[in-house]
């Protein structure tokens, strides 16, 4: 044969599903969400979107130049800087926006060895670090569109909020958060797509709501919960931070155990908490129990434990 | 009734469009015919023909080089050319018996050796093992020995392994529907040596035409049952169908027989049919030829030895260049660089593609998607494996029950990443099955 053959160890074909187009289906999910929040906030949305995502990408590029080795096809820069720019408020000055971006890629993927190996979500990382370094700028919700407290603020302060509004997103907050619809939306993608599953938003969003129950001072009070639900970055932490591959366990049953802390933690931090918030610090506590909770849960190997049931 | 089936797997495209309705054609080969004297697991044969002596198809060539070793048959009538390594499948050179092929297959007369009835155990059992069979499926396990359990009467199944589930393979399909009479025939003499036991034919619910015929064939049957199993690779796994079948499992360290099963494919009951009821030896078998570069895909009887050279231009030769050429199936096969290696007793298919997925795509890094683990039919964590094996981490890797791994490749399938996750792990089963052979 005139043509030279090409040899390899099995298997000898593979699925179309690529580390880009998953990217690439986040960012298409995150586009509802994007979209509201432009719609909702105004012009210097899509500014402070369009900042983020392109210095998360310069800063991957740049260290790529550093380093001779380019990774940033693989989308994931452009999900980082999307993802932060939905949890910022949408006056929040470019430069913050901007450093923001830098450190989520430099300090919390690249320095820990890029893709697939940082232990925090990058995106949730530098918020919190922006949060912790300028809170003034970060709790900063009055816009144009809107003044005074977000709906959760409000929520804990005893007064009464429009549950209708959060859900379609009409409210303060940060730029991607407001819309429940939009989300969902979003997430519907994802779940369609086969990109994430319902095992960690549900347990996630269930712990949540018993926890708030039982502990919220308001019991079982649907008006409570769902105005809890739909308020803050709940349902964008559960169907889109949460369910990050990189730091989520890799296990079945850690995915539960996983999603139930978060629940946990998130009604800790929101009922018991000085601020109204909690999902993002209780995804990044979650990220660092990742270990220990995969150590805890790893699967049996088949023909290992207990014997399957005899159906004959 | 519930869904015979396992946990993970996957569903790639299966290609048996290409050959299915393809009826076998019997190819006789012209040039030289190869036998490696290792075609199974298990010692070396022996040769027992001198170079020079002129042998007839059906004749003994080399005997069995112990208990778990099996004896080969000349194919084909002709010279001993030579006694010599020769390339096989995998790469490797193995010593083989070379005959030159006089195109007369003139063979020697067969004769069953004492009617089925008066037959015992050992009488059957030794039939088999002098007709050279071994698991025709791939694996290549001597057959007699997989029938010679401990205590036979604890065995409750005789599974028959129809299930067929490599894409693009045909042979097994075509077997059942073209001599299901041998199919159950053989069966049946596996039962005589089980009194316990429950023969199933479990076939992949992709291949109605078969269940309705075996079903039908076996309607009168009582001790004979056929399943429908969920469509899924890879359904046809020894572990995975016997808990598909009867919800038992065991582990590497486990033989079927621990938890009362044995399982056979259909090309080895069919042999052990034609040995036991015919007298004939192991010296042919079911090769389907396919793929989107073979000019007329096809299945073949083929007589153990021949060239896959010969055989792809059998079927029209490649009417577009090939990018890969597979031994087997494309989860499972061996791919090879020269298409001058034989086809031996566990060869099923010649799979000529023109695309290779593997070679279009550099591996990245692992995004921790748990894609693999969701598939793992072992039940392993794969991803977490590949990394022990990169650090060479062996502890960990006999730890995290990396040996449970049965290369299926479920894996690489449909890592996003493209890493080769089977690949790392086998190389690293490989190391340690040597040292525990020291």
């Amino acid at each position: 044969m005139s043509e030279r053959l090409k040899v390899s160890s099995n298997p000898h074909i593979r699925s179309k599903v690529t580390t880009n187009g998953i990217m690439l289906a986040v960012v298409i999910a995150l586009m509802p969400s994007a979209g509201f929040g432009i719609y909702n906030f105004g012009a210097r949305a899509a500014l402070v979107i369009l900042v983020t995502v392109a210095s998360a990408v310069l800063t991957e590029v740049l260290f790529g130049l550093y380093r001779k080795k380019q990774t940033v096809s693989d989308l994931s820069a452009v999900v980082t800087g999307l993802l932060l720019a939905l949890n910022l408020p949408v006056s929040i000055p470019l430069w913050m926006a901007a450093l923001g971006s830098v450190f989520a890629i430099l300090v919390v993927k690249m320095l820990f060895g890029g893709l697939g190996q940082n232990f925090m979500n990058p995106a949730l990382a530098a918020r919190c670090f922006l949060l912790i370094s300028f809170p003034t700028a970060m709790t900063n919700f009055e816009c144009d569109a809107y003044t005074g407290a977000t709906p959760l603020a409000a929520l804990k302060a005893g007064e009464q909020v429009n549950v209708m509004d959060m859900v379609v997103g009409r409210t303060a907050g940060t730029i991607g958060e407001t819309s429940v619809i939009a989300l969902v939306a979003g997430a519907c993608i994802l779940l369609l797509l086969g990109v994430i599953d319902l095992r960690i938003p549900a347990t996630y969003i269930a712990a949540f709501v018993l926890f708030a129950g039982i502990f919220g001072g308001h019991g079982f009070d649907p008006a409570y919960l769902s105005a809890q639900l739909a308020g803050g970055g709940l349902m964008l932490g559960a169907f889109f931070m949460a369910t990050d591959y990189v730091t989520r366990p890799i296990t079945v049953k850690g995915q539960y155990v996983y999603g139930v802390f978060l629940g946990i933690m998130t009604g800790i931090f929101r009922i018991f908490g000085p601020g109204a918030e909690g999902v993002s610090y209780a995804i990044l506590l979650g990220n660092l129990l990742v270990p220990l909770i995969e150590k805890v849960t790893k699967p049996v190997a088949f023909g290992y434990g207990r014997g399957g049931k005899r159906h004959d | 009734m519930a869904k015979f089936t396992f946990a993970g797997g996957i569903h790639p495209y299966d290609g048996k469009d290409l050959s299915k309705d393809k009826p076998i054609q019997d190819f006789l080969p012209k040039g030289e015919a190869v036998y490696p004297l290792s075609q199974h697991i298990g010692a070396l044969a022996q040769a027992i023909v001198k170079t020079g002596e002129r042998v007839l198809k059906g004749q003994k060539i080399a005997e069995s080089g112990g208990f778990v070793s099996a004896p080969i048959y000349a194919s084909v009538s002709g010279i001993v050319k030579a006694i010599e390594p020769r390339r096989v499948v995998t790469g490797d050179m193995v010593m083989s018996i070379i005959l030159e092929n006089d195109s007369q297959f003139e063979s020697v007369k067969f004769e069953p050796e004492a009617p089925l009835e008066d037959m015992s155990r050992e009488d059957i059992v030794n039939c088999i093992r002098e007709a050279g069979i071994v698991g025709m499926g791939g694996a290549g396990f001597p057959t007699h020995v997989k029938l010679s359990p401990k205590e036979p009467d604890k065995i409750d199944y005789v599974i028959v392994n129809c299930a067929e589930c490599e894409p693009y393979l045909t042979s097994d399909y075509r077997r059942m529907l073209e001599e299901p009479d041998k199919l159950i025939g053989g069966l049946k003499i596996i039962l005589r040596l089980f009194q316990n036991a429950r023969g199933i034919l479990a076939v992949e619910d992709n291949k109605p035409d078969c269940i309705a015929l075996l079903k039908k064939l076996t309607a009168n049957e009582t001790g004979i049952s056929v399943r429908a199993l969920k469509t899924k690779y890879p359904q046809g796994a020894e572990r995975q169908l016997i808990y598909a079948n009867t919800g038992r499992k065991i582990n590497s360290a486990m033989l079927p027989a621990d938890v009362g099963c044995v399982v056979n494919n259909v090309d080895t009951v069919v042999a052990v049919y034609r040995a036991v009821a015919e007298g004939r030896p192991l010296i042919e078998r079911i090769v389907t030829v396919t793929g989107d570069a073979v000019a007329h895909p096809q299945n073949f009887r083929v007589p153990i030895g021949a060239s896959y050279a010969e055989l792809a231009e059998a079927a029209g030769g490649f009417i577009k260049q090939p990018a890969k050429i597979i031994c087997g199936g494309p989860m499972m096969g061996f791919s090879i660089f020269d298409l001058n290696v034989p086809v031996t007793k566990t060869s099923t298919a010649l799979l000529a593609l023109t695309q290779d997925d593997v070679s279009m795509m550099e591996p990245g890094p692992c995004i921790n998607c748990g894609r693999c683990v969701e598939v793992c039919p072992g039940r392993v964590i794969p991803s977490r494996l590949a990394d022990h094996v990169e650090h060479f981490d062996e502890e960990a890797f006999l730890a995290d029950h990396g040996m449970e791994c049965c290369e299926c490749g479920c894996c690489s399938f449909v890592c996003p990443a493209r890493r080769h996750l089977t690949q790392e792990i086998k190389s690293m089963r490989k190391i340690q099955l040597a040292k525990r052979k020291k």
